[in-house]
């Protein structure tokens, strides 16, 4: 006998650079106390948790699920953190589920914050995820590691840095109507092709920022819903793959899923599609929270998820094809992870999103007539990825 | 809390830890190996895969890697990029970085691309593209670390 799993409530601070008026436990503590309240819950509604906390580096305090076991008011419930790195919000929200639809726990809050910029030294934190024996001594971080990706990609594709601008410039739009986000404004594709280069392809506005901020979710069975919820989301469908640890076993003509296209997303989508009953994505699904660090990784996803082929994203791109109103599927009607990363909670914001678009709670960039929404999550150097479906109706109804 | 207090905002540190990784057999093999100009890569002959970096096992024939085999000193670039700014790294850019598949393996490893002019930025991709045929030189008194050797472009 399984479970439904819902989604009862959600909760995001704003993020931005620095919130010096807090601590990071009491981030956390906002994102857990904001989410309860905002359905009336109080903590002994919540019978478990899992914490959202990837790299401890940036905020330099190590393995600081422990430092908040009192703040999210996890004293006396059992208590598990989660971390695959920048997928750690997808995989979070995938662990609840399965705690929720094993019958084992009746609600399970998802909670947790990032700092990053309490060290200036971000990349060389990225660095350390490296081998240190053949790889960490080049300029190896996640943009490095990407831009080299992503320059293959576009000259088998034909992609120009033009092409992949206008997204930047659609999600940074997107972003205006979001109160939670943390880039945004009505820019050009001149000045993305103006920003500073970074590392090609990758110019600063095809980068995320750092982003500080907490997240919260808490999901509960059917039961569960009938008391706190009148219009939950329910989560349908749930993907999760990994992949090697080397990049040139992944970009070579014997890979077992090529990196270059993300062929790995394939894989997490199918799972996920299966078990939500999705055949034709681009009919059923109308919001596509797809998790994009860079300006290149989204639509990689998207057509790995079977929403366009292979290579063709930023050509539908330009056609606006990926737009909010008007557009076939609503890409990052928040703006996506491009235009906030709160790296610990990124893939958590993600769901948040994807869940508020299908209860109708987005605000101002809601998207009309949501039935079924996407979230995925990528950690490492696109070795963890999390696909999690979103729907009106429970598991059963298809 | 009282509105005319300043909080002090932060508590400053510093933190510097020291490791020593243990290379272990295989890649303490390469790294010799790095001293005598040769680039080893270990082979599986049930799967019949060439791996580089080398490894212990094959995990594709659930073997151990049961040969070693010199790689070749030249290859084909499989990804590429060069870094402008916002890395504080051991070299100051700009730098070309590119995973390159070597004569005789299956894997590309990654190494610095030198003596590539990167004043102009894209005609240095153009230069870099996936493809290009890439040769393997040495520093002068190779110290058993990656960097004992680079890509040059074979012509």
């Amino acid at each position: 006998m399984t479970e439904q799993v819902a989604v009862l409530s959600t909760w995001q601070s704003e993020f931005k650079l620095r919130h010096p008026s807090m601590t990071y436990v009491e981030q956390a503590q906002e994102a857990a106390a904001g989410c309860m309240a905002k359905v009336s819950m109080c903590p002994d509604d919540i019978d478990a948790i899992v914490y959202s906390l990837a790299p401890t580096a940036f905020m330099g305090v190590a393995d600081a699920d422990r430092w908040a076991i009192d703040h999210i008011f996890g004293a006396g419930k059992p208590m598990l953190r989660v971390h695959t790195g920048g997928a750690t919000g997808g995989s979070v929200v995938q662990a609840a589920h399965a705690l929720v639809r094993s019958g084992m726990y009746r609600t399970v809050m998802i909670v947790g914050a990032e700092r990053i910029s309490e060290t200036p030294d971000a990349q060389k934190v990225l660095n350390q995820i490296f081998d240190p024996f053949y790889e960490k001594d080049m300029p190896l971080q996640t943009i490095t590691a990407v831009a080299l990706m992503a320059n293959t990609y576009m000259r088998r594709h034909g992609i120009t840095q033009e092409d992949v601008a206008r997204l930047v410039v659609r999600q940074r739009r997107n972003a205006l109507l979001n109160p939670h986000a943390h880039l945004k404004g009505n820019i050009t594709v001149d000045d993305v092709m103006a920003s500073p280069m970074i590392a090609y392809p990758f110019k600063l506005f095809d980068i995320c920022p750092r982003s500080s901020g907490g997240a919260a979710m808490i999901v509960g069975n059917m039961d569960a819903a009938r008391q706190w919820q009148t219009r939950p989301a329910f989560i349908t469908g749930v993907g999760a793959v990994s992949d090697s640890n080397w990049i040139g076993d992944r970009i070579v003509p014997s890979a077992e899923y090529d990196f270059i296209d993300w062929k790995l997303m394939r894989v997490a989508g199918r799972a996920a599609f299966e078990r939500a009953g999705i055949t034709d994505p681009i009919h059923q699904v109308q919001v596509a929270e797809v998790y994009d660090a860079f300006s290149i990784q989204g639509l990689t996803q998207l057509e790995q998820l079977g929403f366009c082929a292979s290579g063709t994203g930023f050509l539908l791109e330009g056609e606006g094809a990926w737009e909010m109103d008007g557009g076939q599927v609503a890409v990052c009607p928040s703006g996506g992870t491009l235009c906030t990363n709160p790296i610990a909670v990124a893939g958590l914001v993600r769901a948040i999103e994807a869940a508020n678009q299908v209860m109708g709670t987005a605000g101002g960039h809601q998207v009309k007539n949501v039935r079924r929404s996407l979230a995925t999550a990528v950690g490492g150097i696109a070795q963890f990825l999390t696909c999690s479906v979103f729907s009106h109706e429970p598991y059963e109804a298809h | 809390m009282s509105k005319n207090l300043t909080p002090q905002s932060v508590i400053t540190e510093e933190v510097t830890l020291r490791y020593d990784y243990a290379l272990g057999e295989v890649a303490g093999t390469f790294m010799d190996g790095l001293k005598q100009r040769k680039i080893l890569a270990t082979r599986c002959s049930k799967s019949g895969m060439v791996y580089l970096p080398p490894r212990a096992f094959c995990e594709r024939s659930f073997e151990k890697c049961d040969g070693w085999i010199e790689a070749g000193h030249e290859g084909v670039i499989e990804a590429s990029t060069v870094v402008l700014r916002g890395f504080e790294g051991s070299r100051p850019p700009p730098i070309a970085v590119a995973f390159v598949r070597l004569d005789g393996v299956h894997s590309a490893i990654a190494n610095y691309v030198e003596g590539l002019d990167l004043s102009d930025t894209e005609r240095a991709m153009d230069r870099l593209a996936p493809g290009t045929r890439v040769r393997v030189q040495f520093v002068p008194e190779p110290q058993g670390r990656v960097t004992d050797f680079y890509f040059v472009l074979a012509q």
